[in-house]
Order: structure tokens, then sequence, then C-alpha cells
């Protein structure tokens, strides 16, 4: 990587900038023409067609749940691991960690063998009326399972970085550890936890193998909307599975922009 | 992933010190049990349900090896190909300097961003049977060697862009004054600095890649020797033997936790770091040397 040289500086731009845009760029592009090479309407028709609508709903229903639970959690977990040392640190830690490594198929799997019909916990939910599989709660389940590491993730080394100085000097003046929370902490940290609740968000809108195993992708009734991108282009319906995966492609782009904006912000 | 650091920085001190720290730490731990150690609990039972060796028989089933093998391959192929690419983009975000650099670097991260049933859909439109510059490899073992260098993109590049950034200008100045040339510097003293964190990116590629779905699924589809290991899973789930799906997604896991591992050890020996070396989750990297 000889900095100075021009030709092998020009060398390495086509091939490192030739791959991103062949690997990345080409099929976004090619999809957002795809999608509207016949006018907006297709599209559009299968997006709020009832399906459509259904799936948007229950996409967004799965990160009203997810997202929230997964953040307050996330906060106290990094506030336990960075400023109390306890005993097994390191192994919640690491356990934090697993959904990152763990295949969503297996996850699924997890989750379908634990509450389903031969699961460790029947008859008693058959018993109790409370359907976990092949509905909403199960793909709520897996949501806050593929989700559960970001928020923790980033808000860790920001924390770190924060020091306790500023917490000290509160509670020298006389504030409880929730005023310092709420006061101190918290806006110390707001766009670490940020830039880590976009990611939840991001992941929880895009999850399909864990939540294709759990749900059965029933249209109009356990179908997020990569369930629904999915089973239309089974279906042979390709205006609907571009519709909705350019939605979902918008989204991903938002994603983009606001976590570059965040990064700015935790960065000045 | 940043188990040692965690540990290590947090040394007791003054600081905020939330009331009832036990009743947190058993809120945390009663969050991760049910929602993540129970099911893995129920998933490890499962499989060895019918004894050690009927555990063995269906990791070793001929079409349960084919898909392991294909996982492994592909996944190896595709992050020695994502680690020379990834390091070349994170040098050009870091060293170089190119009109349209930001919007680059925040495209980096658009595999972590985009669902990945979109990512197969996209790649299926451009390298399927209607790809407008007509090459189809949809349904082939290259489709999924495509898809996942797509999804694992981000990986490399995101662990050794902050070791560029931090990394001293000077040893570069004077090994070039001793006369070195370019692809010495290069090899002598770029390289082994990035070390830590192409190592890092390669193993978190490789954990990503083992058990990705979404992106091969359409686009490589299930055919018997297309068919990557959790596409497997989910054809066994559907056949209604689970006892075999959790057996190879038991193996899945432990080869995960192995990727894992490795990070950690890196992580640990690079020390200092405390925010490169492998980032599980993406962070942009804005800062210009210039």
């Amino acid at each position: 990587m000889a900095a100075s040289s021009a030709p092998s500086r020009w060398g390495l731009r086509i091939l490192g900038l030739g791959y991103v845009a062949i690997l990345l760029l080409a099929p976004l592009v090619l999809i957002f023409y795809k999608t509207f090479e016949e006018g907006i309407s297709p599209p559009l028709e299968a997006i709020t067609s009832p399906d459509g609508l259904h799936a948007l709903k229950l996409t967004l229903i799965m990160v009203a749940i997810a997202v929230p639970l997964n953040t307050v959690f996330g906060i106290g977990c990094a506030l336990l691991l960075v400023r109390h040392r306890m005993r097994g640190s390191a192994i919640i830690d690491a356990i934090i960690n697993l959904p990152f490594a763990i295949s969503p198929v297996v996850i699924g799997l997890s989750l379908f063998l634990l509450y389903g019909t031969t699961g460790w916990f029947e008859p008693g939910l058959s018993e109790a009326g409370i359907k976990v599989l092949f509905s909403v709660p199960g793909m709520v389940l897996a949501s806050i399972f593929v989700s559960l590491p970001f928020v923790v993730r980033e808000t860790v080394p920001v924390l770190q970085e924060i020091g306790t100085e500023q917490e000290q000097a509160a509670q020298t003046l006389g504030a409880n550890a929730w005023q310092t929370f709420w006061r101190v902490t918290l806006p110390a940290i707001r766009w670490g936890v940020a830039y880590g609740v976009v990611l939840t968000t991001a992941r929880v809108l895009g999850e399909f193998g864990a939540v294709s195993v759990v749900s059965g992708s029933i249209s109009g009734q356990t179908q997020t909307l990569p369930l629904f991108v999915a089973k239309q282009y089974e279906n042979f319906n390709l205006p609907g599975a571009f519709g909705a995966s350019v939605l979902l492609a918008l989204l991903a782009l938002s994603t983009l922009l606001a976590m570059n904006f965040l990064k700015r912000k935790e960065d000045a | 992933m940043e188990a040692a650091t965690v540990s290590r920085r947090s040394t007791p001190r003054a600081g905020l010190r939330l009331p009832g720290v036990g009743v947190g730490r058993g809120l945390v731990v009663l969050y991760l049990s049910i929602l993540v150690l129970l099911p893995l609990a129920a998933l490890t039972d499962q499989s060895l349900s019918q004894g050690l060796g009927h555990f063995w028989e269906q990791v070793t089933q001929p079409q349960a090896l084919r898909s392991l093998k294909l996982t492994l391959i592909a996944s190896t192929i595709v992050v020695l190909i994502n680690a020379t690419f990834g390091t070349i983009i994170a040098w050009l975000l870091v060293r170089d300097q190119f009109p349209g650099k930001s919007v680059v670097n925040a495209v980096i991260d658009l595999p972590f961003a985009l669902p990945t049933i979109v990512a197969s859909l996209i790649l299926i439109q451009l390298w399927g049977s209607k790809s407008p510059v007509g090459i189809n490899i949809a349904l082939t073992q290259t489709a999924v060697v495509v898809a996942l260098l797509f999804v694992t993109l981000p990986f490399v590049v995101r662990a050794v862009q902050p070791l560029l950034i931090e990394m001293d200008r000077e040893m570069e100045e004077a090994a070039a004054s001793l006369g070195a040339g370019g692809w010495t510097i290069f090899r002598r003293v770029i390289f082994p600095n990035l070390l830590p964190g192409i190592g890092a990116g390669i193993a978190l590629a490789f954990a990503r890649a083992l058990g990705e779905f979404g992106s091969v699924l359409l686009f490589a589809g299930g055919l018997p020797d297309t068919q990557v290991s959790s596409v497997f899973i989910r054809q066994q789930i559907e056949s209604g033997n689970d006892t075999g799906a959790a057996a190879v997604s038991v193996v899945l896991l432990l080869a995960s936790l192995l990727c894992l591992a490795i990070v950690g050890l890196i992580q640990t020996w690079s020390g200092r770091h405390e925010r490169s070396g492998g980032q599980i989750v993406p962070m942009p990297i804005d800062k210009d040397e210039h």
C-alpha cells in the first residue's frame, strides 16, 4: 500500500471502490429501478393491500415492544457492568454477545423447542390458554433475542469514557442515585444509547430467520414485512415483494443516516 | 467482547451507584436467563434427547455433512476475500482523499442495516435469471459465496479502520527514510499493526457467515448442493425432524462460540485498544487524517 506512488493508489481505489459499487450499490440501485419501472402504483398497491398493511402493523408492534425493553435492559446492564464490579461480570458480558454469533434459524428453533408442543412449558401453557408459537408472543421473543446486545454494546464504551468525576461531584452536592442518573449520567451517554436504539430498531424491523421459524408466516396474521417479502416472492407476486423490499431498504437507508448523525454527535 | 476491559475498568470506585445493585443484578440475570439461556438449554436438551449416538448420527448423515461442509468452505472463502478488500477499503477511508468518501463510509454499514431477505432479493435481481448484465449465478454455490460476501463486508473494514486511524505514521516515515519501498512498508510495518483488527474482523465475519440464513435463502435456494446449514436446519424443522435440526444447530452454536472466544482472545492480547480490534456492532469512523 504505497501511499506515495500514484499508480498503486489508483489501483487500490479502483479495487476498493469498485468492490463496494458492484457488491453493495449495484443491486440496491437496481431494485429501486425495477420497483418503479412501471410507475409507483403497483408497489404501492401491494404494500397497501390488507396483508401488506397488516405486515407493516405487526412489524411496528415488534419494534414497539422489543426496542423499549432492550433499551431499558441495555442501559441497566451497561451500568452494572461498568460501574459495579460483580462476580460473573465476564460471564454476563459473554452471554450478551451470544445473539450476535448464533444463527437466526438456531434462535428460532430454540424458541420453537422451548415453547412447542413437546417443550418444557407444556402442557402448562396450553392449559392456561397461552399461545406462544405461531402467534405474536413468540415473534416478540425472537425479536428481543436477536436485538438484545446492541444497546449494551454501544453504552458500555461511552460509560467508560465519561468516567465518574461528574457523578461523584453530583453526589457530593447531595444528589441521590436516581437524580445523578437522570441529570448527569443519562445526558452524558444519550448519543451512545440512541445509536444502540437505532441499531436495535433496524434489526427488529429486518429480522427474518428467527421470526420465520416461530411465526409460521400466516398471511394477515403472523407476517412481518420481511416475511411478507419472502411470501410474495415465493408466490411470484414480484411487485409486492419489490414494494415491501423498497420500503425496508428506505428504512435501512434512514438507519444509515441516523447512525452517521449520532456518531457525529457522539464524537463532538 | 469487552469482557477483559470491563472487568479491568470496573474496579470499585465511587461513582453512580444505583440503589439495589443486588436487585439490578438479579433482574439482568433473570432477563438473560429467560430470553437467551432457557431457549438454548431447550435446544441442547432436544439435540441429546435420544442419546449421544443419535446426535452423532444426525450430524453425520450425508445431507447434514454436505451442508456443514458447504457452510465451512464458503465461509472460509468469503472471509479471506473480505479480509483483503476490507483492509483495502479501510485504508482508502482513512488514508486516501476522494470525493464522496463520507458516503462510501456510510454505505459500508448497509449490510448491517438492510434486512437479509431484502439482500437476497436484490442480489437475485442483479445476478439471477433476469440479470441485466447477463450473469446468472442464482441457485448455485457461487450465489452462497456472493450472498455471504454481501452480509459480511463491514466486519473487517470496521475492525481495521480504528487501528489505521490510531497508527503512528512516524513508523512508516522512519521505514521510508531507511529506504523501504511501499510494499515493504506495508508488509513489515503497516500489516503487523493491523493484524489484530483483521483477525478479529475475520472471526466476527466467520461467525456471521456460519449462521447466515435470509440472504442465502432466495438467492442460493435449498437445493441439495446449495444448502447451507441454516437452510438445512430450516428444512429439518419443516419435515418434523426436531432432533436432527437441534443436533446440527448445536454444532453451529459451538462453532460460533469458538469464533467469539477467538475475538475475545485477540482483544485481550491487543489490550489497550478499547474501541478497536473487532467491533461486533458497526462503528462508523468519520475522523479525517488531515
